[in-house]
């Protein structure tokens, strides 16, 4: 611990070390962070409590960090105190471009791996985005108390991939804090001091920006050239925006006002701003009254890749989502929506995500914290849909798929890397091509691990791709991801039709190939769900006209209770009302009727979750 | 009964109706139930309010029930005329359970001479006893119809041994001509009962029962889709996979084949689930409570109902007698419908009926379902235009489906 902290406003750069670290979601990487705040004395050991930095309920339940922070320690080495900032990352390919952002506020970047697991396709995606960053790489290898833990096995593999010695690949444990002051003083002694120009106008990266009820808008920001002061007007370069800074600040981890935020230096900015859309990611602040004239690199407008269409279950709860929706945006700079109407579900909204993990957030976030309930439609990507007469649509929802002559679909495709031992190198080729990838290359990471690099188009590897992946090599592949252009494809749209009529909640954009399984697969699952009716039921699968499958619901034949004495009338009157109550919940699809049961179930794929959740 | 009471407001120890019970009451027959809570062995489908032990205790025996029932007839007539309901004559009697017929012919005679006593029989009245084939003689018979018993309904359930097996009956089929020729010997009116449907039963199984029922030329006959009830062995058997589950296609097929057969045979259907040879032998207890009339229940368990003020009394035998010995109602709870409830009661068990449900009694959403119950050929046109809703054939199949239709949401 240190004795006397540099203040913040006055500390001169060369004391200064930001630094975040990389790991895979569960190598330790905020038990590491916990060890890291209770040794600098930032927190004392009677407040601590697990994943200290995580502050949404469901980032501490998932284990996973979604939303960055930074915090400012002491530490003292060789008699000399230093400020390091630590600027935590999120750990999942969602969040790539705000994992960027943080990175380029760092000079150094401790890597984290699990000496029991070895390297995953994330955390090498994100060391290959600090090396292009130019970062300082510290390799570390946690979980050594770990029974599994493979030190030697591991170093070899790490200074593989950066180059260097595995004797330099520090062994630490973050839950019995074994080698993490090494580490820490490690991280003052090789990475670099910040270094810009304290008299130049001023210039900040916003890496992070948050939302809190009482204090609106937290931003948070590296100073990279000149001073930020409080009180002073502050102008957003991209927007152009200007706001007066009410507060300026560092964490600790609890905020704490400061005269100001130098160069090199990692704090807070309140403006008083709302909305986080005001305070971009990637944005660079600088002073009103004295503007720099170049923006720092490397801002890009969030792109949600996935939509799905979101539905109250209960209608009369469509304000309560609109509302809902309101308040999560002022949080989630990446968050789009606009109103949608189902036939089949009624009023709702198509929901643009950065891929699937970010909608399972903002939906269980919408159950939770505002107590709805809710239908989602089966995510799809974006495609863009050329016809004939060369006018183009950009199709974000099955439903609005142009009906008239097509002359192109392009579907958007990824580069995905895949980590794993070489004995699963044919099971994933194998998945690999079946979701229409083509092989882009492959290495060998160390003797018995591989690095398999394909295109795939985004609509075959967002749903259930990572969960197939998991169960064809036991769990031990990893995947990385992120977009990588577009493709023509042979792309049809898919409707599923109730007695005729199209439930538009029910389709899909699918590989002509793959058009007839999707058919097969969703006629059956709804003759299961769908209780049979008074008639029957034609299910039917359709390209356009064409009909692909099919499937009958027979009528019902016998719905009376034979029997009704005097006994009995008043459990058959409750009977009956309870039949009632029930019919109530059900969805009309022209005459047929579809418990709401049948939808979540229809449209709830049990692959479909995030890439990581299976781990936790 | 179902062996589950159902949850009421709780019923006054005195037994006193509400005001509401003896509204129109002079326009309305009144009916006796009277339940007879023991059987030599419990059915594996049956979940009455039924005992096989013989010595409960505490005036619940069954040698002391018919002593224990004489006193609720007692205390019935009382409660009546302290609620202000006026004198009247009982035009239907009815002695079910259980087993009614394993209590003496004298006991049952007994039974209906005080009700005769009490309020009257009206001319013509029916007086009902079910029975099981086993327990009947052609001297309890004829001693039953001294007494004043005008019908016997037999519990024939079926023709096939292997399908009575699944069911628990004791009898043997051959046994059911021998007691209808008894019964009407003594002058008595048959009903046979049938079940269908039951885990095992083929077509022609049923059809077998059908013929033999038939061939007994009865003259009233009640065919029941066997409802499988919680709690009962042979929910069990189904929940363990040791036998079948019943299906509802399989019950609508042997609903059409007894149409089929029935008609042929003579019989009309008057109920969904009752057919009759004339409409003189309609089952008048039965339409009795099909048409919302007034009734008392007599025994543990049983529910009565007096212009929309209805009851149920305490369940197990000994808790009825104790209540009776010391003066207490037997009433469980209760519940007093409102104008609401009356009219769901009313469609819903004036549709099952061949006479038809009046469409002037409809509401408007339900006079405004009608077209659209005719196109679906659920229910008769012709009596339709004729002003009453009258159930076709698939009409009866769906009885319950054309009810939520006629009734507001």
């Amino acid at each position: 611990m240190a004795r006397t902290a540099p203040v913040p406003a006055a500390t001169d750069p060369a004391l200064i070390r930001n630094f975040c670290i990389i790991a895979h979601i569960d190598h330790g990487k905020s038990t590491l962070a916990d060890r890291m705040l209770q040794l600098t004395g930032v927190v004392q050991s009677r407040d601590m409590k697990a994943q200290y930095l995580d502050r949404m309920d469901i980032e501490r339940e998932r284990g996973i960090t979604i939303k960055s922070q930074a915090v400012r320690m002491p530490w003292e080495l060789d008699g000399t105190s230093y400020a390091l900032n630590m600027i935590d990352t999120p750990g999942h390919v969602d969040f790539t471009y705000e994992v960027s952002r943080s990175l380029a506020a760092c000079e150094g970047a401790v890597l984290l791996v699990d000496a029991a697991q070895g390297i995953e396709a994330q955390t090498l995606a994100n060391l290959y985005l600090a090396m292009e960053n130019d970062l300082t790489i510290i390799p570390v290898l946690n979980k050594i108390d770990l029974p599994a833990a493979q030190p030697e096995k591991y170093a070899a593999e790490l200074a593989g991939l950066i180059g260097g010695d595995p004797e330099d690949v520090l062994l630490v444990s973050g839950k019995t804090g074994v080698g993490v002051e090494g580490l820490l003083d490690k991280i003052v002694r090789e990475l670099p001091a910040p270094v810009g120009d304290p008299d130049a106008p001023a210039r900040a990266m916003i890496f992070d920006s948050v939302y809190d009820t009482y204090r609106g808008v937290v931003t948070y920001v590296r100073v990279v050239d000149g001073k930020l002061s409080p009180r002073e007007r502050i102008q957003m370069m991209s927007t152009k925006a200007s706001h007066e800074l009410l507060e300026i600040g560092v964490s600790s981890p609890e905020p704490e006002p400061t005269r100001g935020l130098g160069v090199g230096e990692v704090g807070y900015l309140i403006t008083g701003v709302k909305d986080v859309r005001q305070s971009k990611v990637g944005d660079t602040v600088t002073n009103l009254a004295k503007p720099a004239t170049e923006a720092l690199g490397g801002y890009a407008d969030p792109k949600p890749m996935v939509f799905s269409g979101l539905y109250p279950l209960d209608g009369t709860d469509y304000p309560v989502l609109r509302e809902a929706l309101d308040k999560l945006k002022l949080n989630d700079a990446a968050l789009v929506y606009e109103p949608e109407t189902s036939a089949a579900l009624g009023f709702g909204f198509r929901v643009g995500f950065l891929g699937l993990l970010h909608l399972e957030i903002v939906r269980e976030r919408l159950e939770r914290e505002f107590n709805l309930d809710l239908i989602s439609t089966a995510p799809n990507v974006v495609y863009e849909v050329t016809l004939e007469d060369k006018s183009t649509a950009i199709v974000t929802n099955p439903s609005e798929f142009p009906t008239g002559k097509i002359h192109e679909v392009r579907e958007p495709m990824v580069a995905a890397t895949i980590l794993a031992p070489n004995e699963f190198v044919g099971a994933i080729m194998e998945l690999c091509q079946s979701r229409r990838g083509q092989m882009r290359g492959m290495d060998y990471l160390s003797e018995d691990r591989v690095e398999l690099r394909y295109w795939v188009p985004m609509a075959e590897i967002v749903f259930d791709f990572f969960d197939t992946l998991k169960s064809k090599t036991r769990g031990y592949a990893s995947l990385d991801w992120k977009p990588d252009g577009d493709q023509v494809a042979d792309l049809v749209k898919v409707d599923i039709l109730l007695q005729g009529e199209t439930v538009d909640a029910f389709s899909a954009i699918t590989h002509r190939d793959k058009a007839y399984a999707y058919g097969v697969m969703m006629t059956s699952k709804l003759r299961e769900l769908i209780p049979r009716q008074q008639f029957e039921v034609p299910i039917q699968a359709a390209i356009g006209a064409r009909i692909i499958a099919r499937e009958n619901i027979r009528a019902i034949r016998k719905d009376v209770l034979a029997k009704c004495y005097g006994g009995d009338i008043s459990r058959k009157r409750k009977l009956l009302e309870k039949q009632k109550e029930g019919k109530k919940r059900m969805k009309m699809v022209g005459r047929v009727e579809v418990p709401q049961e049948a939808f979540i179930a229809a449209l709830s794929n049990d692959e479909n979750t995030g890439k990581d959740k299976a781990k936790k | 009964m179902p062996s589950v009471l159902p949850l009421g407001d709780p019923a006054p120890a005195d037994g006193l109706l509400d005001a509401q019970a003896a509204v129109g009451a002079a326009e309305r027959p009144f009916s006796l139930y009277i339940h007879v809570p023991y059987c030599t062995v419990r059915c594996g489908y049956c979940d009455f309010n039924t005992y096989t032990a013989t010595e409960l205790g505490g005036g619940a025996s069954q040698a002391e029930y018919a002593g224990t029932a004489l006193g609720e007839l007692d205390f019935a007539a009382g409660v009546l005329e302290r609620s202000g309901l006026p004198a009247r004559e009982v035009s239907t009697v009815f002695f079910g359970g259980g087993t009614p017929t394993l209590l003496d012919a004298a006991e049952l005679g007994g039974l209906l001479g005080r009700a005769r006593e009490l309020w009257g029989l009206a001319e013509g009245a029916e007086v009902t006893t079910e029975a099981n084939p086993e327990t009947v003689s052609p001297e309890s018979l004829a001693r039953l119809a001294e007494a004043g018993f005008t019908r016997v309904s037999f519990g024939m359930q079926s023709a096939v041994p292997h399908v009575l097996k699944v069911l628990d009956r004791v009898h043997r089929p051959e046994r059911v001509p021998q007691v209808v020729e008894w019964a009407r010997a003594a002058g008595l009116n048959v009903s046979l009962d049938l079940i269908y449907g039951t885990p095992g039963e083929s077509l022609a199984d049923w059809e077998r029962s059908l013929d033999a029922a038939l061939a007994c030329e009865p003259d009233h006959l009640s065919a029941y889709a066997l409802i499988i009830e919680d709690g009962t062995k042979l929910a069990a058997q189904i929940r363990r996979g040791e036998v079948p589950d019943v299906d509802d296609d399989d019950h609508a097929d042997k609903y059409e084949h007894a149409e089929a057969r029935l008609s042929a045979g003579g019989l009309q259907w008057y109920e969904v689930s009752n057919w009759a040879r004339t409409a003189d032998q309609e089952c008048r207890h039965n339409l009795a409570y099909w048409r919302g009339s007034d009734w008392w229940g007599i025994g543990p368990g049983a529910h009565s109902h007096v212009g929309g003020v209805r009851w149920w009394n305490v369940k197990h035998p000994r808790a009825y007698a104790q209540r009776l010995a010391t003066g207490v109602s037997p009433a469980a709870g209760k519940e007093v419908l409102d104008d609401g409830a009356r009219y769901v009661e009313d469609v819903l068990l004036r549709v099952r009926l061949a006479e038809g449900l009046p469409t002037a009694t409809l509401r408007a959403e339900g006079r405004a379902a009608v077209a659209g119950l005719i196109a679906d050929g659920l229910i008769d046109a012709k009596a339709a235009f004729a002003g009453s809703v009258r159930l076709s054939l698939r009409g009866r199949l769906l009885a319950d489906a054309v009810v939520r239709r006629l009734l507001p949401d």
